[in-house]
């Protein structure tokens, strides 16, 4: 189990400058995301887009921000748990919380911020018959650990980076590759999308184009994958894993269960410290709302500095808060 | 001003009265219409969650540039009729269109 002080569920640019605002007033955190790595939105939909409206930091590309950010917060020695849901927040006996996610990792903290934007980051699941079924059957949604798939059979289906990526990769790796996609041509990365033409005119992987896999059958695990083209006609292909790749979509997920009070999945907070209902939990960034909300990084950071000073009384029940400046007093690392 | 009508998932359709002179974009009048898209990538052709299926109007339409084709193909259930709204700006061209919220069904 990890002890800290406060538990960040979000490692976007919020919840990692909320590291920075704790670790001055000397509270120790430790984050959780579901993407397996930080900057949340930043790394995952526009890490290349230039931010105009960062304070001091004119036109800042979004990847700079979060690593700007990371280095800022470093000294104070967060903890991360990367590629990890939250699923569970329980309240202990003396106040505290334990935090559980999907993999089983529980992290125990006096206080809990939610700065996890618009949920978690969950992957597109395409409409094939029998999907969900194979699912840790042969169904992947994601490549964690590339070696399980050597010298097997792998279809891949998807027209954007990752699926055309993940093929180039795979070939070298499984006895047969096959690519579908529903196009016939791949507009998102020209050097990626030659690479696998070019495999696949050397027969080295199989393409089928203007298809979609249709259905998948076995009994107990993945025995094949039936694909349709538009032109209606129908191959099977034996296969043991099938691996659609259609990015990631952000959903609210097991945060609606918290009993919090939350109105268009967003969670209401009082604007006086960014509480919400439930005493020791707060939530900052594009995940709360309050009157006047503005959905921006720089509100965030703002509600990150003030909410930290509320959860002090929590970490520090018989100290007294006082206010200091780093120009006067500098940042003290751990 | 123009009207586009959306279609429901339960087949009823709603018309909306769209300006054509105050610079939004089809995703942003639909969200000020309160219906429910993330918009997560703010109108940056990135994220996908603002997919319409253009069900009557199409060819009145101007054609996807290679950003919104790009995030398009990456999508399970794209179709020749497949949008981004985010990359439309209504205009007098538009009357008429109607729209179904792909977005909507996927969440």
């Amino acid at each position: 189990m990890i002890t800290t002080d406060i538990c960040i569920i979000g490692a976007g640019p919020v919840g990692l400058f909320a590291v920075f605002e704790a670790g001055l007033l000397k509270m120790r955190c430790h984050l959780i995301d579901a993407l397996p790595v930080i900057g949340g939105q930043l790394a995952e939909i526009y890490p290349q887009k230039p931010i105009y409206d960062i304070p001091g930091a004119p036109g800042i590309i979004a990847e700079d921000l979060v690593k700007n950010l990371y280095m800022q917060i470093e000294e104070f020695k967060p903890g991360f748990t990367l590629g990890e849901r939250v699923e569970f927040l329980e309240k202990q006996q003396d106040e505290s919380y334990l935090v559980k996610t999907n993999e089983g990792t529980e992290v125990h903290c006096q206080v809990v911020v939610i700065a996890a934007g618009l949920g978690s980051f969950e992957p597109r699941k395409p409409a094939v018959e029998r999907l969900e079924y194979f699912e840790g059957k042969g169904v992947h949604y994601m490549v964690r650990k590339p070696e399980q798939f050597r010298d097997q059979n792998v279809v891949l289906a998807g027209g954007g980076d990752s699926a055309l990526d993940w093929t180039v990769f795979l070939a070298g790796i499984a006895s047969r590759v096959t690519l579908v996609h529903r196009g016939d041509t791949f507009r998102g990365a020209p050097d990626s999308a030659e690479k696998v033409f070019e495999l696949a005119e050397k027969g080295k992987i199989d393409l089928i184009l203007q298809a979609q896999v249709s259905s998948l059958g076995g009994n107990g695990v993945l025995k094949e994958v039936s694909i349709t083209g538009n032109d209606k006609s129908v191959v099977k292909v034996p296969t043991d894993h099938f691996i659609p790749l259609f990015g990631l979509s952000p959903k609210l997920g097991p945060i609606a269960d918290w009993n919090l009070g939350v109105e268009k999945s967003a969670i209401i907070v009082d604007t006086f410290d960014y509480s919400t209902n439930i005493e020791r939990i707060y939530a900052i960034g594009d995940i709360n709302t309050y009157p006047g909300k503005l959905k921006l990084i720089l509100c965030g950071f703002h509600e990150a500095a003030i909410m930290m000073q509320s959860a002090f009384k929590y970490i520090y029940p018989d100290q007294k808060l006082s206010f200091k400046y780093t120009t006067v007093n500098g940042v003290n690392p751990f | 001003m123009i009207s586009i009508t959306v279609e429901e998932y339960n087949g009823e359709r709603r018309k909306l009265e769209v300006p054509v002179d105050m610079g939004l974009s089809l995703m942003e009048v639909l969200k000020a219409y309160e219906y429910d898209i993330q918009a997560t990538c703010g109108g940056m052709a990135l994220c996908a969650t603002c997919h319409i299926e253009v069900l009557e109007g199409a060819d009145k339409l101007p054609e996807s540039n290679d950003s919104e084709l790009a995030t398009l193909d990456t999508l399970p259930d794209v179709d020749i009729n497949s949008r981004l709204s985010c990359q439309l700006r209504p205009d007098d061209h538009m009357d008429g269109l109607v729209i179904r919220i792909k977005a909507l069904q996927d969440s």
